[in-house]
Order: C-alpha cells, then sequence, then structure tokens
C-alpha cells in the first residue's frame, strides 16, 4: 500500500500524457460496453430462447403459411404439451412505413401461456378475451405512440387485406410487461379469430408454430415426429428447437457477433499499443531513477511491481470509467426501442470488462516492466556520469 | 554489520574488466584497499581511472571479475542480486553526482523512499525523515519538489535520504561535483559533521582537491592500482 502512493506520483510526471492515456483507455472500454450491448440485443433472441420451445414452419419458406388445423394435431403428438401460431401481419400506421412495428394475429389463451416471460393483468386479460377487436401492445410500443388503454388503433396490412377494403381496427385493451429482460416490449398481438374473420384471403392459414415440449431431451425426437406427421401433404413443416431457429436468423443478420468481435479486436490491439508505448517511454525516461532505487535497495522483483502497478492503474481507472458510462448510457434504455427493443449491459460483460482492462494493464506493462527490473545499476548510473 | 579489526572495507585482489564490443577494458587489475571504520576517505584520480567503478564494487552494486570484496566481515561479492540488494538497503548510503532526486517526490518524500522498504510504520518513518531533514539543516523545505530547491539544498536532500536509514557506510560519487564552491563547501562540511558526530564511514570520490583536503585520507587511483601519492 505504501508503494501505491509512488505509483501515483509517477503518473503525474507527465500529466499530459497519462490523462491521453487514460482517456485512449476509457473510450475503448466505452465502446467495448455498448458493443456488448448491441451483441446482447443482436443475439437476445437466442438467448431468449427457451430450451423447451420448437418452432414449426413450413418446410419450404418461412412466409408460407400453414393450416390453423396443425395445432391440435401437433398437441396430439406424443410429448408435446402445447402449440400455439403467429402470423406475420406487417401492420402500418397512419400509412407511415416508417411506423413499423410487428404486429401478429394469436391465440390468447396459448399463447400467453407458451410465453410465461410475457406479464399481462389478470382483467386485462379478461378484457381482451371479452373484446373481438382487442389488442394487447408492449411498453415500449405505448410509448412511442404514446397510446393509451382504450385508444381505437387503425392498421393496414399490405400482406393480409380486410373485407371491404378498409383499415383492421383495433381497441388496446391491455399493455404486456416482459420479465428478466427476456421477450420484446415492442409488440402488437391481437385475435386470431377477428382476423380470420376479417381477411380477404387465406382463411384458415397462420405463419408458423410454437410447440411446447414436456422434456427438453427429447426436443429432437418430438421435431421429427411433427415433421413425420405432417410429411407428404401439401403443408410439410420444418422443426427446430427456438434457439436454433433464432441463432439462424441472427446468422442470416451478418453474424454480428463476430463483426463485433472483430471491430473490438481492433480497438483493443490499438489501445495495447498506445498503452504499452506510453509505459515503455515512461521506463526509458527514468532509467536513472529506476537505478537510484535499486542502489537503495529496491528490489528487481518490486521495480518490476511497480512498473506494473503504473499500467494497471492506468488500465483499470480508464477501464473501469468506460465500462461505467457504458453502464450509465444502456441503463437509460434503447436509443432505437424500434430496432434492438432488448437493450442492456448484462453483467458478465462487466465482469468480462475488468477482467479486460486487467489484462491490458498487464500486458501493455510487461516488457517494459521486464527492461526496469533487468536494468543493471552501474549502467543505469553510468548514462549521467 | 560485524566489523574485523576495526577494517570496515578490505578490498583485495580485485581485477575488474569490462566488455566494450569486442575489446577488453582492464579497469582494475590486482588492487587492495582497506577503509577502517570512522574513515573519511578520499579517492582521487583522473576522469575514466576506475573510481566510480570501485566505488560500485564497495557498494554492491557491481561484482569484481576476480578478488574479493569485504564489507563489515560480509563478503559482499559471494551475495546473490536480491541478497545484495537487502544488504545495500540495511549497510550503505549512496550520495550522487546530480543528486538523483525522483523529481515528481517532493523533498520529505525523496528522503523517505529507502524507509519504503523497512517493516517502519507511517509515523516512525514520519519522524526519521524529519530527523534526516534536520541533520542536514533543510526543515523548513520539506514540502518542495527538487525543482524548487538549489544545487546545494538538492544534495543535503541527497544526503539525508542517504543516512535516513542510518547506514555504516557512505560512498559518494564526486558529490560537490555539480555545486558552486559556496555550496560545495557546505556540503563537504555536512559529511565531515557526519563522519565525526554520527560515526559514519565515508568514501567519497572526487577530482577536487579542495574536497580531499576535507577528508582524513586521501588515496589514489591510476593505472588500475591505488598509491598515497599522487601521480605524475
Ligand atoms: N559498464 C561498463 N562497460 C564498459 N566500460 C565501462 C563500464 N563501466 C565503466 N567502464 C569503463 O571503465 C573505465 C572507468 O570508468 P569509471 O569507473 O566510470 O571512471 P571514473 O569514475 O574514474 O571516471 C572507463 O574507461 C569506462 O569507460
Ligand atoms: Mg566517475
Amino acid at each position: 500500500m505504501k508503494f501505491l502512493s509512488l505509483v501515483w506520483s509517477n503518473l503525474k510526471r507527465k500529466k499530459t500524457r497519462t490523462a491521453l492515456t487514460l482517456l485512449s483507455v476509457f473510450v475503448a472500454f466505452v465502446l467495448f460496453g455498448l458493443l456488448c450491448a448491441i451483441k446482447e440485443a443482436f443475439t437476445a433472441g437466442v438467448t431468449m430462447a427457451g430450451a423447451d420451445r420448437l418452432i414449426s414452419r413450413h418446410k419450404v419458406s418461412l412466409i408460407m403459411t400453414l393450416p390453423v388445423t396443425y395445432g391440435p394435431r401437433m398437441e396430439a403428438i406424443d410429448g408435446v404439451d402445447l402449440a400455439t401460431h403467429w402470423t406475420w401481419f406487417n401492420g402500418i400506421y397512419q400509412d407511415e412505413p416508417k411506423n413499423f412495428f410487428g404486429s401478429f394475429p394469436v391465440e390468447p389463451i396459448s399463447f400467453l401461456e407458451m410465453y410465461p416471460e410475457y406479464t399481462l393483468p389478470e382483467d386485462q386479460l379478461k378484457a381482451w378475451l371479452n373484446t373481438r377487436t382487442g389488442a394487447v401492445v408492449g411498453t415500449t410500443l405505448v410509448e412511442r405512440f404514446q397510446w393509451k388503454i382504450g385508444d381505437r388503433i387503425p392498421l393496414k396490412s399490405p400482406i393480409w387485406p380486410r373485407e371491404g377494403d378498409e383499415a383492421w381496427e383495433f381497441d388496446i385493451v391491455g399493455i404486456y410487461g416482459t420479465t428478466e429482460n427476456r421477450g420484446d416490449p415492442s409488440g402488437f398481438f391481437f385475435r386470431y379469430d377477428y382476423f380470420d374473420e376479417g381477411r380477404v384471403n387465406g382463411k384458415g392459414e397462420v405463419g408458423w408454430y410454437m410447440v411446447r415440449v414436456a422434456d427438453p431431451d427429447r426436443a429432437d425426437e418430438i421435431a421429427a415426429a411433427i415433421d413425420a406427421e405432417f410429411a407428404n401433404s401439401p403443408y410439410e413443416t420444418k422443426t427446430e428447437p427456438e434457439g436454433a431457429f433464432a441463432q439462424g436468423f441472427v446468422q442470416q443478420m451478418g453474424n454480428i457477433g463476430a463483426m463485433l468481435v472483430a471491430i473490438l479486436s481492433a480497438v483493443f490491439f490499438t489501445i495495447l499499443l498506445v498503452a504499452g508505448n506510453t509505459m515503455a517511454q515512461s521506463v526509458r525516461e527514468r532509467t536513472e531513477e529506476l537505478g537510484v532505487l535499486k542502489a537503495m535497495g529496491f528490489s528487481n522483483g518490486l521495480v518490476l511491481s511497480l512498473v506494473l502497478a503504473e499500467s494497471c492503474v492506468i488500465a483499470l481507472l480508464g477501464g473501469l470509467a468506460g465500462l461505467g458510462v457504458a453502464w450509465a448510457i444502456t441503463a437509460g434504455g434503447s436509443p432505437v426501442p424500434d430496432m434492438l427493443p432488448v437493450f442492456f449491459l448484462p453483467k458478465p460483460y462487466l465482469v468480462i470488462g475488468v477482467g479486460l482492462a486487467l489484462g491490458l494493464g498487464l500486458i501493455a506493462g510487461i516488457f517494459p516492466a521486464i527492461q526496469a527490473m533487468r536494468l543493471q545499476v552501474a549502467d543505469a548510473l553510468r548514462r549521467n556520469a | 554489520m560485524s566489523e574485523s579489526n576495526g577494517v570496515l572495507v578490505r578490498v583485495e585482489n580485485v581485477e575488474k574488466n569490462f566488455q566494450r564490443g569486442s575489446e577488453k577494458v582492464h579497469v582494475l587489475s590486482g588492487l587492495n584497499l582497506e577503509v577502517p571504520d570512522g574513515t573519511f576517505l578520499a579517492l582521487m584520480g583522473p576522469s575514466g581511472s576506475g573510481k566510480s567503478t570501485l566505488l560500485n564494487l564497495i557498494g554492491g552494486l557491481d561484482r569484481p571479475t576476480t578478488g574479493s570484496v569485504e564489507v563489515g566481515g560480509d563478503r559482499i561479492d559471494k551475495l546473490s542480486g536480491r541478497q545484495l540488494a537487502a544488504w545495500r538497503a540495511r549497510h550503505i548510503g549512496f550520495i550522487f553526482q546530480f543528486y538523483n532526486l525522483l523529481p515528481v517526490l517532493t523533498a520529505e518524500r525523496n528522503v523517505e523512499l529507502p524507509l519504503l522498504l523497512t517493516h517502519l510504520s507511517k509515523s516512525e518513518r514520519r519522524k526519521h525523515v524529519e530527523t534526516a531533514l534536520d541533520v542536514v539543516g533543510l526543515s523548513h523545505r520539506t514540502r518542495h519538489y527538487p525543482r524548487q530547491l538549489s544545487g546545494g539544498e538538492q544534495q543535503r536532500v541527497g544526503i539525508a535520504r542517504a543516512i535516513v536509514t542510518d547506514p555504516t557506510l557512505l560512498l559518494c560519487d564526486e558529490p560537490t561535483g555539480d555545486l558552486d564552491r559556496k555550496s560545495g563547501d557546505d556540503i563537504l562540511e555536512l559529511l565531515q559533521a557526519l563522519n565525526r558526530d554520527h560515526g559514519k564511514t565515508i568514501v567519497m570520490v572526487t577530482h577536487d582537491p579542495h574536497a580531499s583536503a576535507r577528508a582524513s585520507h586521501t588515496v589514489y587511483l591510476d593505472k588500475g592500482q591505488l598509491s598515497l601519492e599522487p601521480p605524475e
């Protein structure tokens, strides 16, 4: 501890240089935190996926539909607990394509049972069941458009025109929440029966099914059984675990994860050079001083530790400040809730960040520290003689 | 440190060579020296004659190529690097021509440095630092940084730092070489007082006859050997 103030004094030697190094480490770690949050946002669907959930879709393409009658047939298969369906509605609000959000006709009871992460107050569920035109809306969507319960929302769908060429009209009867950062709080869900009755074409068709299995260990086997059930029909299915589906979706998005890792690697490599150069310079300038410390009896190991400590203090100060700011930014919620509804910095990344900062300090400091350790006192002192 | 027959430093048959590229530089060749306890010895000689080299050997900063160096009964040429560091911390105070203070530390924190290697508490360290700065007559400038002090004052801080652990042996390499006559005289007086009143044994490298006149003994180094007479 008594040596820490010595380390601290050394950092104040070249204040500008120390400040600039701190600043670059700081910026790198803000970036690290934000990119981690973005990566998390993109892969949220994957980690959100329940291990016990399968997704069953048309074998040819996700945009091709399946009969609504498949639901009971799936539930009849051994090991299947529950099936519920989704359909892509693509509702457009106020004729403005920019006002995009995910909207889906669903079957309320089985849907909410399938997704325990979506929470809806009891009385609002009752209202939904009692209101044919009822819709429940996520918290961020409500915020975005300043909606409230009781509002009537007209939506047009380019896929699903309504009989009479009118806009679909929905009454907001509930606002759902999401728990533990799972689930998408920007969705718009309404009743399938109202939708099916009103649409011009495709009656009796749904987009895809979510299937819950009783025993996740048997998921693959049950997926195969479902596909076998509908084989050789006009509507063959492809069933896979929800996680695999979401993962595939993310991969389609250009392998965001790998891209972010590449960016971060470049950033940290640069920072390593910056910090390493700072330390190397600072040791070079201090050759005589280090020699004097050794003459006084500072051991080689102690000198090594002092240089490493200096490097680690810079990295940790800059790193912690950067992580703190990144955390504060993400704690404020998503800046683009419609694009990235799930946006936060999970704790494990903070721990990784602190580890990275420490690693950065050690690696940036190790070569100058070894150089300082190897310094021969007599040589170091002869420099000025 | 146990003295043998009142001799604090005994250098026997020391040879010291340096390798400079492919060339071997013979600096000390079969050198012998005994420094009795309580001596103030001046070590003179032309530039490049090996005065600093010899001082480094006595202070355990370097090892002889052959021969032995015994200080206070310890064969320091036999000690490992780590042992030497600990040994220096306990027994030696170095004073340098260019003071070699840490510019980022105040006078008192510079003086405190060697005490960081001891088990003394913060308040004990402060007491020792106060005493040392008092001895060199700098009690009033403890919070100043080196750049705020004159050369003479900086050298006093350097001396306070050398004596703060109360070592037996002070090794000074041209301690007045960078000072004007007046400040130099003050420093020499201070060294004399440390020798006379505090019982410090001092080996001082200098090529200033004025400085050597203050010492109790003078030896001359030339062509790798010591003599009691100045070289022609
Ligand atoms: N580490 C070293 N490597 C090579 N040559 C050295 C080294 N240290 C000292 N020398 C040489 O040894 C000789 C004596 O040096 P030094 O002891 O510094 O002389 P002085 O202090 O008497 O001026 C010089 O020629 C010097 O160049
Ligand atoms: Mg010299």
